[in-house]
Order: C-alpha cells, then sequence, then structure tokens
C-alpha cells in the first residue's frame, strides 16, 4: 500500500515538474512584463511581480500600432478559419459521400499538394499579389489560404466514418438537395472535427510569420507577429517592454485555446492513432 | 427534381449508368474553391518558380535566361552547404530530444489517474503559442549579460556563456525552444497511441512474468511504431522548414558564423533581401528536393516495416 502510494507521488512528482517547465515561459514572461527592464538586468534577478506593467503596456503602444496590428490579424485569423472550414467541410462531403468521373484522380492531386513546401510559390506569388494590387492587403493573406488540402482531407476521414449512406439517401429522398444535405445533414453532424479544424486553422493563421512578413509592406499595416518582431529588432535592449509586447500577443491565443481545449485535444490526437 | 441530380455513393454503383458530365457540376462546383485556388496561388507560381530558376532577374530589369548558372552557383556556395548542414543538425538536436521525452512523459501520464486533463490541456498550450513572442522570451533567457540561463550558471560557479554569439550556443538556444515547443504536443500523439494498444497483451506479459522494462520493449514500443513514424514525419516536414525561431532568435545574417542559417531563411534572405529571385527559385527546389528525399526515406520506413508484420 505505502509502495505503491509512493510510487504514485514520485509519478506526479516528475508529471508536476514537466508542467512547471512548460509554464515557466508563460510565468517568466508575465513577472519581466511588470517589472523595469533595470530589474531585470540584476544580478540575481528579481523573482518577484513588480507593478510596472501599466507603464509598459503604454510604452508597447506608443512604440508599434498594437491595436491596428491586433484587429488586422484578427480579422485574417476569423475570415481565414470560416471560409476554411466552408470550403474544405464542403469538399470534404462531396469527396467522402458521392461518386463522380474523375473523383479519385482529383483525390491524389489533392494529396500531391501537400508535399509542396510553400518556399516553391513564394516569389512569383508575390508578383501574382503585385499584378492583383493586393500588396500591403490583407487579402493577400486571407484569400490563398481560404482552402488547404490537409483540411479536406481531414474531414473526409471525418465524414467517412460518422455519416452513414442511408442518412444522406434519406436527406435526398425527402427532397433536400446537394448543398442542402450538407448544410441540414452534414455540417451539423461534423462539430467536434470542426472544432479542431477551426482552432487549427486559427492558431495557424494567428502564428503566420513569413509570408506577411513579405507581402505586408507598409509597416504601419501589419500582423501582431510582424509587429512583435518589429518592436523586438528596434527595442530590444528594453527587454520589459517587448516582453510585454509579447505577452500581450499571445493572451488572446491562450484564452481561445482554454475554451475549446477537449475538443482540440481529442482532434489532434485521434487523426494520428486512426491515421 | 434534385434526386436524379444527387445520388449518393451506395447507390451510384449499382445505377444510375449514362449520365452526361454536366449533371455532376454540383459536385464540381463544390469542389472549385480548392482547385481554383490552389492553380492561381500554387500551381501557376510553382511552374514560373521552375522557369525562374534558369533565369537572371532582380524584380526590376528584364528576365534573363542563364541557363544551370544559378544551380552551378548554389553547388559552389558555401553558404548554402552550411544552411543545409544547419538544417539537419538543428533538425536531429530538436526531434530527438523531443521525441525521447515525449515518449517517456506519455507513458508516465498513462499510468496516471487523478489530474490527467489539468496535465493535458498544460502539456499541449506551448503548442499553441505565439512563436514570435516565444522566440523573443528563448533569446532573452539566453542572453549573455542579463539571461536567466547565464544568472543560473553563475550561482552555481560556473562562467557564463555567449550563448548567441557562438555557433554551438545558437543552435543549443533554438532547439530548447523547439523542444520546449514539441514535446507537449507529441506526448498527447504518444498517449492515444498508448491508450490504444488492448490491455491483454500486458496482462498476457505479466502472466509470463515479464518484467516493466522488458514489456516495454517487447510490447509497448512495437505496438507504438505506426504512431512513432507519424510523429517522425511530421517533425521531419515541420524540421525542414525552420524559419521564424532562428529569424527572430539571430537575424536574416543567421547570427555568428551563420550557425542560424536554415535553409528556408537562406531562401528568404536570397529572395526578399537580395532581390535574386532565379537564385531563390533555384534554393526553393532544392528545398523540395530535399522534402521529396526526406518523405521518400520516411516512406521506405513505412514500407519496409509494414510488411513483416
Amino acid at each position: 500500500m505505502t509502495r505503491y502510494r509512493l510510487r504514485g507521488l514520485a509519478l506526479h512528482a516528475a508529471l508536476v515538474l514537466a508542467l512547471l517547465v512548460f509554464m515557466f515561459p508563460f510565468v517568466w514572461t508575465i513577472l519581466m512584463a511588470s517589472n523595469t527592464t533595470a530589474d531585470i538586468y540584476r544580478f540575481p534577478p528579481k523573482l518577484t511581480f513588480g507593478g510596472h506593467f501599466g507603464e509598459n503596456v503604454r510604452q508597447v503602444l506608443e512604440n508599434v500600432a498594437f491595436f491596428q496590428s491586433m484587429a488586422n490579424t484578427v480579422v485574417v485569423a476569423v475570415s481565414t478559419t470560416l471560409l476554411v472550414l466552408f470550403f474544405d467541410s464542403l469538399a470534404a462531403f462531396t469527396f467522402a459521400k458521392f461518386r463522380f468521373p474523375g473523383r479519385n484522380a482529383l483525390f491524389v492531386i489533392l494529396l500531391a499538394t501537400m508535399l509542396l513546401p510553400a518556399q516553391l510559390a513564394a516569389v512569383p506569388q508575390f508578383q501574382t499579389m503585385a499584378l492583383l494590387g493586393w500588396v500591403g492587403s490583407l487579402k493577400a493573406l486571407i484569400i490563398p489560404g481560404a482552402a488547404n488540402a490537409f483540411g479536406i482531407f481531414w474531414m473526409r476521414q471525418y465524414f467517412q466514418n460518422s455519416i452513414h449512406n442511408e442518412l444522406v439517401e434519406a436527406a435526398t429522398l425527402d427532397g433536400c438537395g446537394f448543398f442542402g444535405t450538407y448544410w441540414h445533414v452534414a455540417l451539423p453532424s461534423a462539430r467536434p472535427a470542426l472544432a479542431f479544424l477551426g482552432i487549427f486553422t486559427f492558431v495557424g493563421s494567428w502564428n503566420d510569420y513569413m509570408w506577411p512578413l513579405i507581402v505586408l509592406t507598409n509597416p504601419d499595416h501589419v500582423t501582431l507577429q510582424v509587429a512583435l518582431s518589429t518592436l523586438n529588432r528596434s527595442h530590444g535592449v528594453d527587454y520589459s517592454m517587448v516582453m510585454t509586447g509579447a505577452l500581450m500577443a499571445m493572451v488572446p491565443l491562450v484564452i481561445v485555446f482554454a475554451i475549446f481545449a477537449r475538443q482540440f485535444i481529442k482532434g489532434a490526437t485521434e487523426g494520428a492513432v486512426r491515421g | 427534381m434534385t434526386a436524379t441530380v444527387t445520388v449518393p455513393a451506395a447507390r451510384a454503383t449499382t445505377a444510375a449508368p449514362k449520365r452526361r458530365i454536366w449533371s455532376y457540376w454540383r459536385f464540381y462546383l463544390a469542389l472549385s474553391p480548392f482547385y481554383v485556388l490552389f492553380a492561381v496561388f500554387g500551381l501557376y507560381p510553382m511552374l514560373s518558380t521552375i522557369v525562374l530558376a534558369f533565369q537572371r532577374w532582380d524584380g526590376l530589369s528584364a528576365r534573363r535566361f542563364t541557363g544551370l548558372d544559378n544551380f552551378a552557383f548554389l553547388v559552389k556556395d558555401p553558404t548554402f552547404w552550411q544552411s543545409l548542414e544547419n538544417t539537419v543538425v538543428l533538425f536531429l538536436m530538436s526531434t530527438v530530444p523531443t521525441l525521447v521525452l515525449a515518449l517517456l512523459l506519455a507513458v508516465m501520464l498513462q499510468s496516471a489517474v487523478r489530474f490527467t486533463n489539468v496535465y493535458r490541456i498544460a502539456y499541449f498550450i506551448p503548442n499553441v503559442t505565439s512563436l514570435v513572442a516565444m522566440a523573443i522570451f528563448f533569446s532573452s533567457i539566453f542572453s549573455t549579460n542579463f539571461g536567466l540561463v547565464n544568472a543560473a550558471l553563475r550561482s552555481l560557479g560556473i562562467p557564463q556563456q555567449d550563448w548567441l554569439g557562438q555557433p554551438w550556443g545558437i543552435k543549443i538556444a533554438i532547439s530548447t525552444m523547439i523542444v520546449w515547443q514539441w514535446v507537449g504536443y507529441n506526448t498527447l500523439i504518444y498517449l492515444a497511441g498508448l491508450q490504444a494498444i488492448p490491455k491483454d497483451q500486458y496482462e498476457a506479459a505479466k502472466v509470463d512474468g515479464a518484467g516493466a522494462v522488458r514489456t516495454f520493449f517487447a510490447i509497448t514500443l512495437p505496438q507504438l511504431r505506426p504512431v512513432v513514424l507519424f510523429t517522425v514525419v511530421m517533425s521531419t516536414i515541420g524540421g525542414l522548414q525552420t524559419f521564424t525561431e532562428p529569424q527572430v532568435m539571430v537575424g536574416n545574417s543567421g547570427g555568428t558564423g551563420q550557425s542560424g542559417m536554415t535553409v528556408v531563411l537562406f531562401f528568404y534572405r536570397a529572395a526578399f533581401l537580395d532581390n535574386d529571385y532565379g537564385y531563390a527559385a533555384a534554393i526553393a527546389l532544392s528545398i523540395f528536393a530535399l522534402v521529396l528525399l526526406f518523405t521518400a526515406i520516411n516512406w521506405r520506413i513505412f514500407r519496409g516495416r509494414g510488411e513483416d508484420r
């Protein structure tokens, strides 16, 4: 009995240690954001929370167009996510439940596109954006990513396993057209898969860095990641201020994740085991 | 009316022998967004990249065909080889510890009964945080004069290191960040894999008198093989594309001795800082070749292992 209890304690000690390591950067970031840079420079470093958070926030807002960048990021992430959810699930439903000429060939093409690295398209992509007049515009971030192969592949698996053919047939007999069946039968039953794909897309879009860095040429009109990188480059010595910016850029993402965490983790791990 | 157009899969195999192709228009319309977007923003630029790789172009003057010049220059460019080496070294330095630690944590997490959901959520959070913010954080703790790592070394009486100013220090800092970010994700993948292993196999091992270590190597690891390979494939694809971490931590130059210069950073520099588009296109093609090579290796492992089961 005591041996088991001892083992359990050791186990949880190790797991808690790992948890502390994973959480440490967040705690340390908050610590730095609440102190002055001088406090951080000290040896030994100050290990308590200070009262300079408000002052640091004020400085961040002074140095970068924080709210503008945040708004841009929200616009890009939300619209990309909604478009991806709609287009990917519609295509996935079609692949999963219907037969038509060229279906297999189209699906193979879809899978093959997943192997292509983004850099392969980046240079001419920029020229295309220039031609369309989208350089510096958020459209350049939203439109090219409005549908993707991964999401279609993912949702197709889900539809194949979770929607019975009889259900689709019944909806058809009830007079539901193809799009009606998609809207009234497929979408409502796919909520867990949509939750995973939604968060996955949102986080990816929020964190996208290279392409916004390239295509958003106006420094006053960028996304949060680019603004943060600029802040770091130009005010790198002012750590407490830069870390405050980093903290402010992280918080919304952590909140979104916290709300959907269970569904997201379930979705993320199930796919790996099944696939 | 719609019933004649919409044919569920089950029925399509038996009935509906002769239908004109346009009667399927709804399906093609439903699929079109991805394929149209891919044609415009994927296929077309990729084909242009192939053409561009044989040209010289600065974005302003006329394009000039130069044959294989870009590739000839590329194989003689020491920075290119260095970036390839850095990418592979960083990939190994981050992936091996990540996967080993993840497996260890997953095994422990599986035998834990309480608080498992708290652990799962907390372990996953590093994977969904802002990459740039975290790169800034890691460069701050590795900084020479006031970084936490050096403060810890000094309090132990070990001389401080110029982490971000020397080649190995840069690699250690970058891979530490990647490990921190990816251990939790892989732990949860392994945990799901562990939970899918049938319980009776463990009971049989217990009856045979096998110990914990023996059981792990005889049952757990072989059963987990497909999941391990999945994580290797995912880590490979991610690892070959490393860009944000070095770009934020040591800048566009790649840092001291260019030891943080990855192939994608090398590409970014050639294209968008030097405006050497033809050369950048040649680099992009070599990245593609690299991805294909590693995918082929992974694929071989998959196939090879799949047959002996």
